[in-house]
């Protein structure tokens, strides 16, 4: 069971850092959209180029180690 | 009606490719543990696996239609993220030379050695531990292709699309792998991880923002423009990780 569940979290996660990156992007979209009510799409400009740029971040330090 | 189909066939294509590189991967560990110890333990570690993961659905599936739609959509987007970015980033640093690609018959050949030298160990107990190893390899790729078709399909009503493309991939590799009895090794896989990954991550930022309230310019087309963007930054990540390394001094 423990290594199901092992290999069920390795489906989400592999390089912790991109994970990590993702979930302080998507939690940085969410304050947009409670702190800029009036535009929404702060939020969305946030998420999309938080993502490409935690991506590309990811590769980078891979490529460099 | 268009702006369904704008979302129908990035959903079955996204679902049909993802399924596609999952039931490969699950067949070339049915047919390695075939080949060490027959079809009888790969075949019931098989459909164990299968049908563990249909009770799974069936218990589980109807759960999505008490979840508030806004709370669906961000958990399902940021699984999706998790989940595409991960499949984008290795396909990346496969498609640059980084890391090994990932071939079907060198995994083939590691299963059938592994099973092998198991086999050495303990004779009695193997076909326990070949049963369980594509148990566990169906109900593993099976989980991914179920949580894409829930991932792709729950936030607008296209479950039924996305399980027709992956229904479709598995049934396909199936058929195949039941007649040629080999790894499907000319599979592109990092070709088609790489594709998926794009789709998985464009899906991902939809419905993320989706959950966080964000109304997306175009409506579902903004799907195809952030794929697009994933795309074009990804293939840019391919050439700048492939550029010539400096030498190390010896």
């Amino acid at each position: 069971m423990m290594i199901l569940l092992r290999e069920l979290a390795g489906l989400f996660i592999d390089d912790g850092a991109l994970a990590l990156a993702i979930l302080a992007v998507v939690g940085l979209a969410g304050m947009a959209a409670v702190l800029m009510p009036n535009t929404p799409l702060a939020a969305g400009a946030v998420l999309l180029f938080g993502c490409l740029a935690a991506l590309v971040s990811s590769v980078a330090r891979t490529d460099r180690h | 009606m268009i702006a369904n189909w704008g979302l129908i066939w990035p959903a079955m294509t996204a679902a049909f490719l993802a399924s596609l590189v999952e039931a490969v991967e699950a067949l070339t560990i049915v047919l390695a543990v075939a080949t060490v110890r027959g079809w009888r333990p790969a075949g019931l570690g098989a459909l164990t696996g299968l049908a563990v993961l249909a009770l799974t659905v069936v218990a589980l599936g109807p759960l999505l239609d008490h979840v508030p739609l806004h709370l669906l959509q961000l958990v399902i987007g940021v699984l999706l993220l998790l989940f595409g970015m991960r499949w984008l980033r290795k396909a990346i640093l496969r498609a640059a030379g980084v890391i090994p690609l990932h071939d079907e018959a060198t995994a083939f050949a590691k299963e059938t050695a592994e099973l092998r030298a198991q086999a050495r160990r303990n004779e009695a107990r193997l076909n326990w531990i070949a049963a369980f190893t594509t148990f566990k390899a169906v109900l593993l790729e099976g989980l991914e292709v179920v949580f894409i078709v829930i991932a792709l399909g729950a936030g607008r009503g296209m479950l039924v699309p996305a399980s027709v493309g992956a229904a479709a991939a598995c049934l396909a590799v199936a058929g195949i792998g039941l007649v040629v009895h080999r790894p499907l090794a000319r599979v592109p896989e990092n070709t088609l991880k790489f594709a998926v990954g794009v789709m998985l991550s464009a899906f991902g930022v939809f419905w993320t923002g989706e959950g966080l309230g964000v109304p997306w310019p175009g409506g579902d087309f903004a799907i195809v423009g952030f794929a697009a963007m994933f795309l074009a930054v990804s293939s840019a990540a391919v050439v700048l990780a492939r550029r010539p390394k400096p030498r190390a001094l010896s």
